[in-house]
């Protein structure tokens, strides 16, 4: 962390070369090595017996799929299409409702969390609705934002924001309420406004909170474009996923599910990424070393 | 001298108006409701002054109302009866001109150690050169020229004080409250902190209330000592402190016979209440 403590290092490891460090990077480097070889070993036994139990006939690749079918459909799926538009234009599609979906449902959370959290009347007027919105199943809405906005994105739209306004509205909420007592009572002495409190005080510390929510709301971002899509569409994911289920074509619902953790995992990594920029101040915890 | 002439070019109204430095608590009072639906008196008729640039330490037992009282200096929290005059008027709200140095930490752990600084004027108003050139000189008064980029995790305890006294000294405060604001280092950190204090208090004099649980940091650094009593809290006895300034060294004057003099004199009144606070919190409230 520190450029202080870090720049020496490598000077006295390079002067000495000493035993001790040699033994201690070759023993790290084959523990990387071990790790490696059980994950590669955990796919090969998953997805080979799979395989092997599906050509054995043991298990029916007409209902469960087989991997090299999948395979052979996801090829087919990027070069041919589907029967509505290119297999990209429907990626985009989906990405694309998600994306603005986790973008106005996240905004829209941290304006309400941030609000509620700072004013105890609101929250006191508020808090019970708020809990009986959050009760109600809320995939069902997509029923009716179909209903209200046709088959278009705007649905999908709406879906994917509803999902993700709840988490980070809890998580905002919660973390405004952690808010410092005594930072508070600091900022406030030194002459500091109530939005000048909201910006250099509440929000940066409820941003911890708010960050954590935002790795699991993109995930259900994803789920309410494409449950919106399954209840009806023109173009994305969902639908072709609805149409591979239509066809008994278990191996098109296994291709489209992998290219959508692709996506999610490409989320999470930006996410990951903006978090690590965002908290650059935070001290490194000892967990995060050895966290997943 | 030298530091003195420092402060005549910075931009402060300062010594001029130094009468609206002067802290007048009469009457104080405060009671809180406890959860069971009691009356809790913390406080009960406090009155004391201190006079504009006068350094005031006021000690007492746990739980005797001391921070509640600089609370309601601040503007922070409001008595139930009696009053807070600040310069004459009465306290209503967050009083200006004041600064605050708690014993946790205040700092804004996601802010630099420039930044933290940065806060005071920043939340003034002042243009952000200005307020930069301000920052980076109380950080070079306070010894920590060099630093200004880290975070305050990656700080020692002394040094973590240091800026919050550079944050706390930077609006150049009529009035700076302190709640034991150094209860948290070791004896020897201490040491040199409530020397370093001192340097910068002489500099810019503002009326300080310190809080502490320790006599002796009280008598080296107080003009006067204010004694309360154990809950509830009230004014047992006030003590001015003749020892001759600018003191120096907190650690030599405790060998000069006037000290060790005027030490006993005050335990003999606290040692009482200390007591009487221990037994009611030790031998149980059955």
């Amino acid at each position: 962390m520190s450029t202080m403590s870090t720049a020496p290092v490598p000077a006295v490891a390079d002067g000495t070369s000493g035993s001790p460090t040699a033994a201690a990077r070759s023993a790290a480097r084959r523990r990387v090595a071990q790790v490696w070889a059980g994950r590669i070993g955990l796919a090969v036994f998953v997805i080979g017996g799979w395989q092997a139990f599906t050509a054995w006939g043991l298990v029916d690749p007409f209902f469960f799929g087989q991997p090299s079918g999948i395979a052979k459909r996801l090829v087919e799926l990027f070069q041919d299409g589907t029967g509505f538009g290119s297999f990209y234009s429907n990626i985009w599609t989906t990405i694309q409702e998600a994306l603005l979906g986790f973008v106005v449902g996240s905004l829209t959370g941290v304006v309400f969390g941030v609000a509620l959290g700072q004013s105890r009347y609101l929250a006191d007027v508020l808090g019970p609705y708020i809990k009986m919105v959050n009760a109600i199943p809320r995939i069902v809405l997509g029923s009716i934002f179909i209903v209200a906005f046709g088959i278009g994105v705007t649905p999908k739209i709406l879906l994917a924001a509803v999902l993700v306004f709840f988490i980070v509205f809890f998580n905002a909420f919660q973390g405004v309420r952690e808010v410092d007592r005594n930072i508070l009572a600091n900022a406030r002495v030194l002459g500091a406004s109530q939005l000048q409190i909201i910006r250099h005080v509440v929000v940066p510390s409820a941003l911890t909170w708010i960050i954590a929510s935002l790795h699991s709301a993109f995930g259900f971002a994803i789920v309410g474009a494409l449950v919106g899509e399954v209840l009806g569409a023109q173009s994305g994911l969902g639908l072709v996923i609805k149409t591979a289920q239509n066809n008994f074509d278990p191996n098109g619902v296994f291709a489209t599910m992998l290219v959508i953790s692709v996506i999610v995992l490409g989320a999470e990594w930006l996410i990951g990424k903006l978090e690590r920029r965002l908290l650059s101040w935070r001290p490194p915890s000892p967990s995060e070393a050895a966290g997943l | 001298m030298a530091s003195r002439n420092d402060v005549a070019t910075s931009p402060v109204s300062g010594a001029t108006e130094r009468a609206d430095a002067r802290i007048e608590i009469s009457g104080l009072t405060k009671r809180f409701l406890t959860p069971a639906g009691e009356v809790f008196t913390a406080l009960q008729g406090v009155s004391f002054t201190v006079e504009p640039g006068q350094f005031c330490a006021v000690v007492g037992p746990t739980g005797c109302g001391k921070s509640t009282t600089l609370s309601m200096v601040s503007g922070l929290d409001r008595p139930s009866e009696g009053s807070v005059r600040v310069g004459g008027r009465e306290v209503d709200g967050i009083t200006d001109g004041v600064s605050f140095m708690f014993q946790a930490d205040a700092l804004l752990p996601w802010k630099t150690v420039l930044g933290n600084v940065l806060m005071g004027p920043v939340f003034r108003g002042v243009p952000k050169q200005q307020a930069l050139a301000r920052a980076r000189d109380w950080l070079r008064r306070v010894g920590l020229a060099g630093f200004e980029d880290r975070y305050p995790h990656q700080l020692s305890g002394g040094m973590r004080k240091r800026v919050a006294m550079a944050a706390a000294l930077i609006n150049e405060p009529r009035i700076l409250i302190m709640d034991e604001p150094f209860g948290a280092l070791d004896v020897q950190t201490k040491a040199i902190m409530s020397t370093e204090l001192l340097d910068l208090w002489e500099q810019i004099r503002p009326s300080v209330v310190f809080i502490t649980h320790d006599l002796d940091e009280a008598v080296a650094l107080a003009d006067r000592v204010v004694v309360m009593t154990s809950s509830p809290g009230s004014v047992k006895e006030v003590f001015d402190i003749d020892l001759p300034r600018p003191r120096g060294s907190v650690q030599e004057i405790r060998f000069q016979p006037r000290f060790i003099e005027l030490q006993h004199q005050i335990w003999d009144t606290l040692r009482e209440e200390v007591e009487r606070a221990y037994a009611s919190t030790a031998g149980g409230k059955a």
